[in-house]
């Protein structure tokens, strides 16, 4: 059977799929089904796609595909906002392209991926967004949905963003505070794209560091010999992060609009987006797998293609500190989405900048290990619950990007996405052993505690027992509307309370110094310079002979005060605007 | 120290003067003793002085004997679109020693794109003329290239200036990039100078001036609404970030706001070498008089960054000011003429900007702070001289009394009381923003280069009298720990062997062009495979086959 049209609000736009998901039936038995709510012992039911029931003792049909899962963890699907899995570099696509992407994700426990769409400054954002689409259709594993990245910003570009909205299902746009030349706009742009996407009613992602002043850093970091990967985060250190999270926020704050930071990779950057929370701002941060679980120390490896494979921006902070760090915050809630900002670029492709730093394709692996690294670091260690875990992998971001509750959640209506999650499951990270094809894993040796059992996707096993079956092209574009609830409800009764008014005054009808009809900003007349005693020309003066008197002294006026008339009426009789005191 | 004003070296002498009975509070300990000046400088300090005869000498009656005030930022004289502001270096320093202040720092104010050098001689003719106290000046940087360049190190080298300010608002004249504002913040730190900022955001200022004029808000209300305290926040913000990546002392002018000021106690607290300034009116007064119905009233407040219409801000800066976290208190004092300021009633990004403070600094804070238990009187004296005099490098000729110090000092007489207004203040101005104030403290008697120039309430100050003191680069207070870091931060690049496996071959267009066509029709094909045949092993293991 068709279920479109089964859930209000969400569009399925693949349907060459279809076929796939007829009569899949699925019992999964004897679970703790995990939400961000709550947990609870029920069974779930699955049919063409989609939950059709949970709770105990259900009443299935006969020869329905039972899953045991012996008490273990049923979790929403992941939900993986961040990847770049078609985004080139000087002509070069990135190793893991939809396929090789989807496939990692699946392995690592998610079930859907949001790429970024990243057009090259002049080209077209409708042409970009459709290319990536036909080529996620063509591959992906799972299903998808898609950011555009806006590389400038001019007038031409509104009517494609109001397109992108309206009829594409595009509710999240990205934006650069650096890459300076390149993507970067200046505040009054960004000032203008916010208030534009923000009557959209999309969210504006951010990626923030000061672009400029890494240019100089970066000249500045060549100049002294530097070129390995080092000179990466020595050119971009965790102040410019912070400095431009705290830029975007003021500029969201200014322009009422709700503001995603991608990548929060540092501590200051983390404290600056909780620290903005706490006042009331809009603002969401995405810390990576990356700078949750491994730190900068690596660009300093003597191994340059080790040292290389860790280059990415904002960089990984030197502070080994900072995973810890922003676990705590994942797991209070002052960041809310992790992402994997995976983006693989092969060893012989960073190596185009091996002889400068600046020329290194950035981008780093994550879309496997990111659900297994927030349980081990944060779960694990006690610092959250497993609820929290649902939200921060999967829940929030389906609300932020409007996916919710058809993403997100085990319920009635929602779609298949789902994880059977082990606690227990220990796994050593190395690139023997990942999907990814990318030679080097930058958390090579790295010991992870929980994963994924069995991963259902659409509806469908696709994860059993350490077996991937998958099969490209059955990802599904998932369309996404604007104004979802948890960014906007706040800024539409904002709205309301800011209208601004004027304070009605009388007409100001005294006296007004004669502006000479010069420009404004030239350079003083010579005489100024020559006759500094006549520069002080009193065309002010006038006024203390004029019947408009003012309590003020003379300049001249050396003695005593006088205590007198303060006040004369103005021509025309007195004014609340002339009556003085 | 070498004393430029050769020219007020005959007025100087004789002048002998003995205050006894007092108790000297300088900004590390109180204690009494007298105290014996003669030509202009602080001979001795103790009890039982042996003085000669004939001295004229003055009963402190226990009261306490502070050094001179130092305003460390005024704008007298100052061009404004063919007119200038209400108080020439005349009247704005009599109201300076007034209100116990014996020593201002002016900013110089060169027009974009003109001579830095030319405009500090044509601001040094003007206070040469006129000041009644003891000056020196900060040069603003309005524009920057490498002639500009040069002449700021001759300023620094050779004309005794050691502070610039740098805009980051007012767009499209005298602001910044972060680029120039990153080059000037990195020569300033090799050179030794301060780098002062105004900091706002002057791009999204413009955009909300925009905004506030479509709406049809054209009064003084129009300013503060479209400068919010979050744009001098994040200016702020990244102001120190700049000065951090710099290695340059930071000196933040005009602190107006609570989360500005919060941003300088946290960026000190994370070891920052930067100073934040509050003026006279963020802690005497707030912005809430915007909104006044008094159109040349509202006018009169019109300041950037604007006062907060929060009229907690007041407390809260006197607070941060006591603990230390903001360093100096600055007037701006700025003045002009109704009429002056009247040139933008129908705009009010037109109106021109600046409010009084020269006179009630002080007494300000002793009011604010001092009696309310904030503050003890060592701190009073580090913010209203001490704290300025060692950031100028002028420590301790100038903002201490102790022997060889300049004679400059006040008797602050804790109990006086005044109301402060526009009928009896001794600036031009029409309006005072202080108006009906009642502020406790004032000076009693004020001693100016070892003259006696107020007392009993009568100044008796003259013009040119005043001698340009000029500061020297590199102040310790500011550069004793950027020197230290300076040598730590010495940055080294990795030995490595030379990569030498395979490299990707990459199109050569411009990074910003737009991607190849094969790019777009074949991404499956991937030139990276062929690193898997060549002799550079790595570690990871071929694609998968589908399944």
């Amino acid at each position: 059977s068709n279920h479109k049209g089964e859930m209000s609000g969400t569009g399925y736009q693949g349907k060459k799929n279809i076929p796939h998901l007829t009569n899949e039936r699925l019992v999964i038995k004897g679970g703790r089904v995990v939400n961000d709510d709550q947990s609870q012992y029920a069974d779930v039911y699955v049919e063409d796609g989609i939950i059709k029931q949970v709770g105990e003792n259900l009443i299935v049909p006969g020869g329905v595909k039972v899953i045991e899962a012996n008490g273990c963890m049923v979790i929403p699907g992941g939900i993986d906002v961040n990847t770049c899995l078609h985004k080139p570099y000087l002509g070069t696509p990135p190793v893991d392209d939809f396929y090789q992407g989807t496939k990692a994700a699946l392995a690592g426990g998610t079930t859907m991926i949001i790429d970024h769409v990243t057009p090259q400054p002049g080209e077209s954002l409708l042409e970009a967004f459709e290319k990536w689409q036909e080529v996620a259709d063509k591959k992906s594993c799972c299903d998808y949905s898609l950011h555009l990245d806006i590389p400038h910003w001019h007038e031409g570009v509104k009517e494609e963003l109001e397109q992108l909205v309206q009829e594409k299902g595009i509710n999240s746009f990205q934006v650069y505070m650096a890459y300076k030349g390149l993507f970067q706009m200046p505040d009054s742009q960004l000032y203008e794209a916010f208030s534009f996407l923000k009557e959209l009613g999309a969210v504006v992602l951010v990626h923030a560091e000061n672009g400029d002043l890494i240019a100089q850093e970066q000249s500045k970091i060549l100049g002294m010999g530097i070129t390995g990967p080092e000179g990466h985060p020595l050119s971009r250190p965790e102040e410019l992060e912070a400095e431009a999270v705290f830029r975007a926020i003021t500029l969201g704050n200014r322009v009422n609009c709700p503001v995603y930071i991608t990548k929060v990779m540092s501590k200051s950057a983390a404290d600056t987006v909780a620290t903005a929370r706490k006042k009331g701002s809009v603002v969401f941060g995405e810390p990576i797998t990356a700078s949750l679980a491994t730190d900068g120390s690596h660009y300093w490896s003597k191994n340059w293609a080790k040292a290389a494979a860790y280059v990415t921006s904002p960089p990984l902070s030197p502070d080994p500190t900072t995973p810890d760090h922003l676990h705590s915050l994942l797991s209070c809630g002052d960041l809310q989405v992790v992402g994997s900002g995976h983006c693989a670029y092969s060893t012989s492709q960073k190596a185009i900048g091996k002889d400068n730093f600046t020329l290194i394709p950035e981008g780093t692996n994550g879309v496997e290990e990111r659900m297994g690294f927030v349980w081990d670091k944060a779960v694990a260690m006690g610092k959250m619950d497993e609820n929290q875990f649902v939200a921060v992998t999967s829940t929030n971001a389906a609300k932020i990007f409007n996916l919710y509750p058809r993403k997100g959640r085990i319920a009635v209506g929602s779609d298949a996405d789902i994880v059977i999650w082990d606690p227990d499951k220990i796994k050593t990270i190395t690139a023997k052993a990942q999907q990814s094809a990318l030679e080097y894993n930058i958390f090579e040796g790295m010991e992870c505690h929980g994963g994924p059992v069995y991963v259902v996707s659409q509806g469908r096993i696709v994860f059993e027992e350490g077996n991937l079956q998958v099969q490209q092209g059955t990802g599904r574009f998932i369309s996404r509307k604007p104004f979802p609830d948890v960014a906007y409800q706040r800024i539409k009764y904002r709205n309301k309370m800011m209208c601004k008014q004027g304070v009605s005054r009388g007409m100001y009808d005294g006296p007004v110094y004669d502006v000479p009809a010069t420009p404004k900003y030239i350079t003083p007349a010579p005489s100024a310079k020559t006759s500094p005693t006549t520069h002080q020309p009193p065309p002010i003066r006038n006024l203390h002979q004029s019947n408009f008197s003012l309590s003020g002294a003379q300049i001249d006026d050396n003695i005593p005060r006088r205590s007198g008339h303060r006040i004369v009426a103005p021509p025309g009789g007195r004014s609340n605007i002339t009556s003085l005191g | 120290m070498s004393y430029q004003g050769k020219k007020n070296i005959p007025k100087i002498t004789s002048e002998r003067l003995l205050i006894k009975g007092g108790r000297i509070v300088n900004d590390d300990q109180s204690f009494y003793a007298d105290i014996y000046m003669e030509d202009g400088v602080i001979k001795q300090i103790g009890d039982n002085l042996i003085v000669p005869g004939g001295v004229k000498t003055i009963e402190a009656d226990g009261k306490m004997v502070i050094p001179g005030g130092i305003d460390i930022h005024t704008h007298l004289q100052m061009p404004f679109r063919g007119t200038s502001t209400v108080d020439d270096f005349s009247q704005g320093t009599k109201a300076a020693l007034a209100g116990g202040t014996t020593m201002i720092v002016d900013h110089v104010i060169p027009e974009p794109g003109s001579s830095l050098l030319e405009a500090f001689e044509r601001w040094r003719e003007w206070a040469d003329e006129k000041a009644c106290c003891d000056y020196a000046l900060h040069v603003d940087i309005t524009h920057w290239n490498d002639s500009v360049r040069q002449e700021v190190l001759s300023l620094i080298k050779e004309k005794g200036v050691n502070s610039f300010q740098v805009y980051m608002a007012f767009k499209d004249l005298y602001q910044l990039s972060n680029s120039e504002i990153y080059e000037i913040f990195t020569f300033l730190g090799e050179h030794g100078g301060i780098a002062q900022v105004h900091a706002e955001n002057g791009e999204i200022i413009a955009e909300e001036q925009a905004r506030m004029l479509e709406m049809g808000i054209t009064g003084p209300e129009g300013h503060v609404l479209s400068r919010p305290e979050e744009l001098e926040a994040e200016a702020v913000f990244r102001a120190v970030t700049i000065a951090s990546q710099t290695n340059c002392p930071l000196y933040v002018t005009r602190v107006m706001s609570k989360s500005a000021a919060d941003i300088i106690s946290q960026a000190r607290k994370k070891g920052n070498v930067v100073f934040g300034e509050p003026i006279t009116a963020s802690l005497g007064t707030d912005g809430t008089h915007y909104w006044s119905k008094n159109w040349a009233k509202a006018a009169s407040f019109v300041t950037s960054p604007p006062l907060s219409p929060d009229p907690t801000t007041p407390d809260y800066l006197n607070t941060l000011l006591a603990s230390g976290d903001l360093s100096v208190v600055g007037s701006a004092h700025c003045t002009f003429s109704v009429a002056q300021k009247a040139i933008g009633k129908d705009d009010f990004t037109q109106i021109p900007e600046g409010v009084n403070g020269a006179e009630e600094r002080m007494s300000v804070i002793w009011d604010k702070a001092v009696v309310t238990g904030k503050m003890d009187e060592n701190m009073f004296v580090a913010v209203t001289s001490t704290n300025a005099a060692k950031i100028l490098n002028l420590y301790p000729r100038k903002g201490r009394i102790a022997v060889g110090s300049d004679s400059d000092l006040v008797i602050w007489d804790t109990d006086a009381v005044r109301t402060i207004t526009a009928k009896t203040h001794h600036s031009a101005a029409e309006y005072n923003v202080f108006e009906g104030m009642e502020l406790r403290g004032a000076p009693m008697l004020v001693v100016c280069q070892g003259k006696i120039v107020l007392e009993d309430g009568n100044l008796h100050a003259t013009a040119g009298t005043g001698r340009f003191i000029p500061c020297s680069p590199f102040p310790d207070f500011a550069y004793k720990r950027v020197k230290a870091r300076k040598q730590m931060a010495i940055l080294k690049a990795v030995p490595r062997g030379m990569y030498d496996g395979p490299v990707s071959e990459f199109s050569p267009m411009s990074r910003g062009g737009t991607p190849s066509a094969s790019a777009r029709t074949s991404p499956t094909k991937a030139p990276v495979r062929n690193l898997h045949q060549s002799g550079f092993t790595l570690s990871g293991k071929q694609t998968i086959e589908l399944q």
